[in-house]
């Protein structure tokens, strides 16, 4: 073996060891403190955990929610995706990108606007209120159903995405080979297409499911008296039963994982489609009225779908106090604005969550970088391993997380590598970092894996060492991939909620922790500035990256 | 290895898991010659070339430039240029940056790599094509921008990986004799891969055809084509047709084949290579090599199946015996598909017979 090809195997070795470290580590810490006790090995916390109605009704309704926000998000978004892919009528490619903005905006954005909008005082209420002169407000945005229709609402865009890639790799010979075979339309539909769909399909539900099972903001927001682990987790912890709270943990944990080995098992025999070729194009409707129809059917739908986020702008231009019991706002202003730059004490966690985010996505996206290249190119022994490693996080729920890295790194025992991070700065600049390495690790594996590698070969051949191809050759030819995982990562760290809430100090409270407490204040028009800077930011970011695509 | 030898693979051998892709394989240029790599799919050449780029370790044997062991010397600081089969040009980069990156690389001064940009692309006819987008270039002019790029630095090698094969067939030719142009205007000793024998024969001052991993002949073209070593060579090498014979010497030296359709051949000794041979043996048959006979005397009896036209003579197939076919080159209208007709040696050919012994197909 070479020194180079020694140098990668080296380079394999420590990665895949720091990435333990980060990802493995603390969560078998909560494993092994989980069943330690003052006399040694003790199976209480268990106990405890068994023993509670409590835990067997948020165990219960974490399970149930997430496969109800399954179907439900499958119901809104799969319809859209095969509406918005099959017809063609006036304004169709901005309306497809509008509906699918959802998928970047954090979602502590998402909750606060579904308050501001659907909450019992927020404007539907209020308009039904002004309308059948009520006190009372008609309804409570509260218990299963709220989280429900919340998460639903936000994440039928993961339905929507895939399956429309999905459709997008359809081949158009493939529709008009069950035609040429007699199929009708709807035998087509049934018999090639959603086949065909599949992974796209499992793939979305899995993503789905993930994401509801960890979704924190909602049910803390919206629960009531309804429980989740998630929000379970948090409470135990803040009440001070450590051992429970890690049990907890646990379970969700367990139950993340089985989701992940049921779908992967459910889609082990993954279709290779018709990926080449062209899909068909859109059918243009032929009757004006029709088409102008459907034009306004599918902007009420968008403008449904995105009304939440209208309404959170429209709050932000509130003037504190100024908003009794109107239908609507009696008073605008951008004074909420001003507020939020010109206060110190308001603007520090907009800069708190800048410099943590891009700390955050800088790591996250050298770490990627090292996994890719190594995993892709070198083929290093441990590259199952980084891989895995990598792609972990995205499995395991937020909360796990915090609780693991809040356990692991609240300890001084050098020699067990575990320094005391919680309550410093770094320790959430580094949750972020590990619940955003599978945004920026997957975005570069399928880079590294996309990139021909007689690039690299043709920059060494012409005398370019190591350092210099990584620089003129094969960063700007990942600049794409580069850029997804980079915008991903950061508009996450950005947005985060559900890490924040159990690791922040006063110091590095970031915007989601001083939307909550300007929420609480009855600041509402601050908390929704705070809502509006994010979702711009997020979506700017996003705009901004995926339209420069490089010329080919 | 002669004195003179400038590049030299030395009992090169590489394995991947079980499968040897190329198996001590040796060979040598001189400075200034151009060496065809020519072989079937899988037959390891263009590992052979990767080897020498440095691109592959061997796992055993040796590479030498100019008598000076250079296998592990990484691929950056060979000094070997190469052209890649996609010819792998940075499309970030426009032709320019593409033929200064080695220059840059080597840390040429700035004043001096703008002067030698302008000349690579001159000597490839792309002069003035500096700030061109690589995506806004022909298929030609991407292969004549990926050679510039390659021989900018000055490389003391040049390498060539299916250098044509992205080309469409009629840009292929006149590319093919302007990359023949370059490459001896300038005199770079050149090793280059390709499946085309065409291709092999028209730029390689010699050829070597490989066959899983193993050198099978190295020689010139008309070496190749006159005189293969191997029945696998006499088949790869132009058109020939296999059929089994028993070879009776005469003291003479005049040759009498039993040839399958009752056929009765006598070839002179100038006719046929494969001197050593007698009795059972296999006769590869170039089809100009062949004719139909006008009588029935010795001739091999077998019935048209196939009828190819191929400009100045045609191919006729004809089935000997079953599972026994010869192709036979003759004018069109010598025969027609389904008339019987008898086979025999060319008169005027010299060559074309080529006997090995014992070897059944």
């Amino acid at each position: 073996m070479n020194r180079r090809a020694r140098g990668a195997v080296l380079s394999g070795g420590l990665l895949a060891l720091l990435l333990t470290w980060l990802v493995v580590y603390p969560i078998g810490i909560v494993a092994v403190d989980a069943v330690r006790g003052a006399q040694g090995f003790t199976l209480d916390g268990f106990r405890d955990f068994l023993a509670r109605a409590n835990e067997w009704q948020a165990l219960w309704g974490s399970l149930w929610i997430s496969f109800a926000t399954v179907v439900m998000s499958a119901c809104i978004g799969v319809p859209l995706a095969i509406f918005f892919t099959r017809y063609d009528f006036p304004g169709r490619r901005i309306l497809a990108q509008l509906v699918a903005l959802p998928a970047v905006l954090p979602p502590l954005v998402g909750v606060l606007s579904f308050l501001f909008l659907w909450g019992e005082t927020g404007f539907a209420a209020r308009l039904v209120q002004q309308v059948t002169g009520s006190i009372d407000p008609p309804w409570r945005l509260q218990g299963a159903g709220a989280i429900l229709f919340v998460q639903a609402y936000s994440m039928y865009v993961y339905f929507y995405l895939f399956v429309r890639a999905g459709l997008r790799g359809i081949d158009a010979s493939a529709y008009e080979a069950a035609e040429s075979l007699g199929a009708t339309r709807w035998r087509t539909f049934t018999k090639v297409v959603l086949p065909l769909l599949r992974p796209s399909l499992a793939g979305a539900a899995l993503l789905v499911f993930l994401s509801a099972l960890a979704s924190f903001s909602a049910p803390y927001l919206f629960g009531g008296g309804f429980r989740v682990m998630t929000t379970q987790i948090v409470s135990t912890r803040l009440n001070g039963d450590d051992r429970l709270a890690m049990v907890e943990t646990l379970a969700l944990t367990a139950i993340a994982l089985v989701g992940l080995v049921l779908v992967r098992w459910v889609d082990a025999d993954g279709l290779i489609g018709g990926s080449k070729g062209a899909p068909p194009a859109a059918r243009p409707i032929g009757s004006r009225r029709a088409r102008a129809l459907l034009s306004c059917v599918a902007w009420l739908v968008a403008l449904f779908l995105l009304l939440p986020h209208a309404t959170l702008l429209l709050v932000s231009l509130v003037p504190l106090g100024t908003w009794t019991n109107e239908a609507l706002p009696p008073a605008y202003t951008l004074g909420n604005y001003v507020t939020l730059v010109s206060d110190p004490v308001r603007a520090r966690p907009l800069l708190t969550s800048l410099w943590m985010a891009v700390a955050a996505t800088i790591g996250a996206i050298a770490i990627g970088l090292g996994v890719g290249s190594l995993v892709v190119r070198h083929k290093v022994p441990t590259a199952r391993l980084l891989e895995w490693l990598v792609a972990l996080p995205w499995a395991v729920p937020g909360t796990v997380f915090a609780i693991a890295l809040a356990t692991a790194f609240s300890v001084h025992a050098p020699a067990a590598l575990r320094f005391i991070l919680v309550g410093t700065s770094i320790i959430l600049p580094l949750a972020y970092l590990v619940r955003n390495l599978p945004l920026a690790g997957r975005a570069l594996l399928a880079g590294y894996r996309r990139l021909d590698p007689s690039y690299e070969e043709a920059a060494a051949s012409l005398g370019a060492g190591g350092a210099r191809t990584m620089r003129r050759v094969v960063i700007p030819l990942l600049r794409s991939s580069l850029v997804a995982g980079a915008t991903l990562a950061f508009v996450a760290g950005f947005g985060d909620f559900v890490t924040s809430v159990l690791l922040y100090t006063y110091d590095t409270r970031p915007i989601s922790l001083e939307i909550l407490g300007s929420l609480r204040s009855s600041d509402v028009g601050v908390a929704a500035a705070y809502g509006v800077v994010l979702m711009c930011v997020s979506a700017a970011v996003f705009l901004a990256t995926s339209e420069r695509e490089p010329g080919r | 290895m002669t004195p003179d030898t400038f590049l030299a693979l030395d009992q090169l051998t590489r394995r991947f898991g079980d499968h040897l892709a190329v198996e001590a394989l040796s060979l040598s240029l001189v400075r200034g010659e151009v060496l065809a790599l020519l072989g079937p799919s899988g037959s390891g050449k263009t590992t052979a070339l990767r080897l020498l780029a440095g691109f592959e370790r061997p796992d055993s044997g040796r590479v030498l430039v100019e008598n000076i062991d250079v296998t592990a010397v990484p691929a950056s600081r060979r000094r070997f240029g190469m052209v890649f089969q996609h010819y792998a040009l940075f499309p970030h980069l426009d032709v320019g940056q593409n033929v200064a990156f080695g220059l840059e690389a080597i840390g040429a001064p700035a004043s001096d790599i703008r002067r030698r940009v302008s000349e690579a692309l001159e000597q490839v006819d792309l002069t003035g094509l500096e700030r061109r987008r690589i995506g806004e270039l022909s298929g030609g002019q991407q292969q004549r921008v990926a050679l510039a790029r390659a021989l900018a630095p000055e490389p003391r090698v040049l390498l060539l990986d299916e250098p044509l094969s992205n080309l469409d067939p009629t840009l292929r030719e006149r590319t093919r004799r302007e990359l023949r142009e370059v490459i001896r205007r300038i005199g770079i000793t050149t090793v280059l891969v390709t499946h085309e024998q065409d291709e092999a024969f028209e730029l390689g001052d010699r050829v070597a055809l490989l066959r899983s991993g193993r050198l099978e002949q190295l020689g010139t073209p008309a070496e190749l084509y006159g005189r293969p070593a191997t029945p696998f060579v006499a088949a790869f090498i132009g058109r020939a047709s296999a059929v089994p014979v028993i070879v009776e010497r005469g003291v003479t030296g005049v040759l009498r084949l039993r040839v399958p359709g009752g056929g009765f051949w006598t070839l002179t000794p100038e006719q046929e290579t494969g001197r050593e041979v007698d009795g059972p043996a296999v006769l590869y048959a170039r089809p100009e090599a062949l004719r139909f006979a006008s009588g029935t005397d010795g001739a091999a009896q077998g019935v048209i199946t196939s009828l190819r036209f191929a400009g100045a003579s045609s191919l006729f197939g004809v089935r000997l015996a079953v599972g026994h076919e010869v192709e036979v080159a003759a004018p069109l209208g010598s025969a027609q598909v389904g008339e019987s007709v008898g086979v025999l040696p060319s008169r005027r050919g010299q060559g074309g017979m080529h006997l090995f012994q014992g070897a059944t197909r």
